[in-house]
């Protein structure tokens, strides 16, 4: 089907408010180009269940697209105009199955050697966006904080490498009381400007206590879904024909009911959590990577002014076929890997937090737990050097924010 | 941040950062600086004997952990052994798509393959196994691909009409024979059966040119007691790869050998520290062959060995992937690798940094070995002509 074929029925199936969004702005999208618009449905379809500023992005885009003038709509879409899709591709049931068509188009893509040309236009489309809709600044300096390192008794090599050069590096830190510290100013940040899904608290572990309006998402908490998820997948994998990829596009339709969070409260949270564990890759098995991906994931969807991630041991490496078995309720626990997993996935927390709006204010925090080393990114404080200082974690939170 | 640097800028940056450490480790001159032709030109008497070895340092390291001035801890055997010996090309990138078998394929045959990198099927276009067979005359013994995943077990021949089935490499894939000599032994040898992280439950049907277990003994004269034993001693499924190389070499001898590694993939689990371990790991064992070649006989003075990425891994700075853990981007970091060519016939210590594809490698293994691969779309790289 193209899209100037799309009639509001064939919305018919879809969440609510995302068949109103769409139904809205469908005369646009029907001058779109195929090779775009399941990309665009892939997002919309599940705005019932997105984050404010996930909502607020798609709202802001289809109302750009609509405005958009002939000519400048065939401007904009050239370079997808010119992406070419295979006809099995062009009858396939994107309307309802965006996600599903994506995954096929960009297999089609790279096979056919166009996967160079379709990343040139998504680029290049977003560079309009972003022209047309400039970022706000968010109403309180952006805070990221990253705990590594927990258990581990003594380590030798340097930490934090690549990001001292960007900011301060604490060596006498004073580390009574970090954490508590640092949870504590994330709920005073959460109290006076509580924003909804505007303060995380993602613990790679068990989640100490925190403030009550925090977001918090735990790996431990998570364990009766990460144990129903094991269980379907080797269901699944046990079933003829499957595939990796067929056994992918099964985990994207999962449900929290599927992994038995229907009691849950929060909609738009289990449906994130629920991903974590189905599109993360890694997430399943190892808590370092659970926890770096959920800070990612939160960044890009949730964009929260404040997040803390504390990273937690993760258990050691086996074969896979065991890992995914989750047979062995007390594994042994890697802690020096974890904690080298734990400083890159610290960099990737400030990098991605450098893609929102007000990075140059923003405040980036990195602790080697329980111990006196902490590099902090702030505009308070240069760049490249290191201090001896011996303050504890709340006075050098202060001291980075003011 | 390099987010405002095109591809092309960062291809360049990384093919130049790759040329400075190495000048200055290992004192190699620029090749742009050298004239006349290569030490090949004058070994064309003893091409009956030469042997190539060529170790795809797989799957997907990026420069930051490999070549680039902090990733230099992690490859002392490739910088300080095999680099000072080395001819080194800094800017290699692969066009093709992304994924180790599908990549690999390209690599073997010279044609950017477009096959479904989850699928045991062989590669649309000859390898280069089935050129040097076909246009040297050579037996079966004389051309092997070792390769420690199961998605690999295809790669030896294509099914290309004029080449094809009876013509290829024999491929053995070591974890396969362990399974076969470890079922029912009740021996734990799992850390060695370590899946891809990416396909845990992908095991194709094996068909055509595996080596079989009952070959063990006929061909590697190696007992399946002794092979479990040894086994033993081993802690990856790459360590196990180069076991069965340095076995074949001693009892084979072929003259075309090819290793697949493919432990750092792990990175797709997304724990950094075992990709790290996977990268130490593959460049120890690089250093193991490379001495493995200087006490075999057959291979001491005669043999060249290029190593090469099948491809890189997403940078950390592009936002449409997750830094080392894929290589799903497509960006630069993902396609632009290196590639090193050593002993009998290459210049020592010297450093090329004309860009060169992936593809270029069958062809010039071509004119070096003399057989011609019509079908391969790369071209032979002139510096080793």
């Amino acid at each position: 089907m193209q899209p100037l074929h799309l009639e509001p029925e064939e919305f018919a199936k879809y969440p609510p408010e995302a068949r109103m969004l769409i139904v809205a702005h469908l005369e646009a999208i029907r001058q779109l180009p195929v090779s775009f618009v399941p990309n665009l449905l892939r997002e919309a379809i599940d705005y019932d269940f997105k984050f404010p500023a996930e909502r607020s992005a798609i709202e802001k885009e289809l109302t750009v697209i609509s405005s958009l003038t002939a000519a400048e709509l065939e401007d904009w879409f050239r370079g997808f105009a010119q992406i070419t899709l295979s006809p099995a591709l062009e009858r396939f049931d994107w309307v309802n199955q965006p996600a599903r068509f994506a995954e096929q188009e960009s297999a089609y893509l790279w096979t056919t050697h166009q996967q160079d040309a379709f990343r040139d236009a998504a680029t290049a489309y977003g560079a309009r966006l972003l022209a047309a809709l400039p970022p706000s600044e968010p109403p309180v300096r952006r805070l990221g904080i990253a705990i590594i390192g927990q258990g581990v008794a003594a380590y030798d090599a340097p930490l934090f490498r690549d990001i001292r050069a960007q900011g301060t590096y604490f060596g006498k830190l004073v580390p009574e009381n970090g954490l508590q510290l640092l949870l504590a100013a994330v709920g005073s940040r959460a109290k006076a400007h509580p924003v909804p899904y505007g303060h995380w608290y993602v613990d790679g572990g068990d989640a100490a206590e925190h403030g009550p309006l925090i977001t918090c998402v735990s790996y431990k908490a998570l364990d009766g879904a990460r144990a129903a998820l094991l269980k379907n997948m080797q269901a699944e994998i046990r079933r003829p024909g499957m595939g990796p990829e067929e056994l992918r596009t099964h985990l994207a339709e999962l449900m929290p009911s599927d992994l038995g969070m229907e009691k849950a409260g929060d909609p738009v949270l289990d449906r994130f959590q629920v991903k974590l564990l189905t599109e993360g890759s890694g997430t399943q098995i190892f808590s370092t990577t659970f926890a770096q991906w959920t800070a990612r994931e939160a960044l890009r969807r949730a964009q929260p002014l404040t997040l803390l991630v504390r990273f937690a041991p993760r258990q050691r490496q086996r074969p896979m076929s065991e890992l995914l078995s989750n047979s062995n309720p007390t594994p042994e626990l890697d802690f020096t890997g974890s904690l080298i997993d734990a400083d890159m996935g610290a960099f990737y927390h400030w990098i991605n937090q450098q893609r929102l709006p007000g990075a140059s204010q923003s405040v980036f925090l990195a602790w080697f737990e329980g111990h006196q080393q902490a590099v902090v990114v702030s505009p308070s404080l240069p760049r490249g050097v290191e201090s001896m200082s011996a303050i504890d974690l709340g006075k050098l939170l202060d001291l980075a924010l003011s | 941040m390099n987010r405002s640097l095109g591809p092309g800028d960062v291809s360049r940056r990384l093919s130049l950062s790759r040329r400075e450490f190495l000048r200055g480790a290992t004192g190699a001159v620029l090749g742009s600086t050298l004239t006349g032709a290569s030490p090949f030109v004058h070994g064309e008497g003893s091409r009956r004997k030469r042997k190539v070895i060529v170790i795809t340092f797989g799957g997907g390291a990026r420069d930051q952990e490999t070549f680039a001035p902090q990733g230099q801890e992690n490859i002392p055997h490739l910088l300080n052994e095999l680099a000072p010996q080395s001819s080194f090309f800094t800017h290699v990138t692969n066009q093709g798509i992304l994924g180790h078998y599908v990549a690999t394929a390209s690599l073997a045959t010279g044609v950017y393959e477009t096959l479904n990198n989850f699928s045991a099927v062989p590669p649309d276009h000859p390898t280069v196994f089935e050129y040097f067979r076909k246009d040297l005359r050579r037996p079966s013994s004389d051309a092997w691909v070792v390769a420690p995943s199961n998605g690999f077990n295809r790669i030896g021949e294509s099914d290309c009409r004029s080449y094809g089935p009876g013509l290829g490499a024999t491929v053995i894939l070591p974890k396969h024979l362990l399974q076969a000599a470890s079922s029912g032994s009740g021996l734990s040898l799992d850390h060695l059966l370590l899946d891809n992280y990416e396909n845990p439950l992908y095991t194709p049907t094996l068909e055509g040119g595996e080596f079989e277990l009952n070959q063990l003994d006929q061909i590697l004269r190696l007992s399946v007691s002794d092979f479990m034993a040894h086994a033993r001693t081993l802690s990856s499924p790459d360590e196990l790869s180069v076991y069965i190389a340095k076995r074949l070499m001693k009892e084979e001898s072929p003259s075309l050998l090819w290793i697949t590694m493919h432990d750092m993939d792990i990175a797709h689990s997304g724990a950094y520290s075992l990709y790290i371990e996977g990268i130490r790991r593959t460049d120890r064992l690089c250093g193991e062959l490379w001495a493995a070649v200087q006490n075999e006989p057959e291979y001491k003075d005669n043999t060249t060995l290029f190593i090469l990425p099948d491809f890189g891994r997403d940078a950390d700075y592009d936002a449409g992937g997750n830094g080392f853990q894929h290589h799903r981007t497509g960006d630069a970091a993902s396609r632009t690798t290196w590639m090193m060519a050593l002993g009998i016939g290459v210049r020592e210590k010297v450093i090329y940094d004309e860009p060169m594809q992936s593809i270029d490698l069958v062809p010039s293994l071509g004119a070096i070995m003399g057989f011609s691969p019509q079908l391969a779309q790369g071209k032979p790289i002139k510096e080793l002509l």
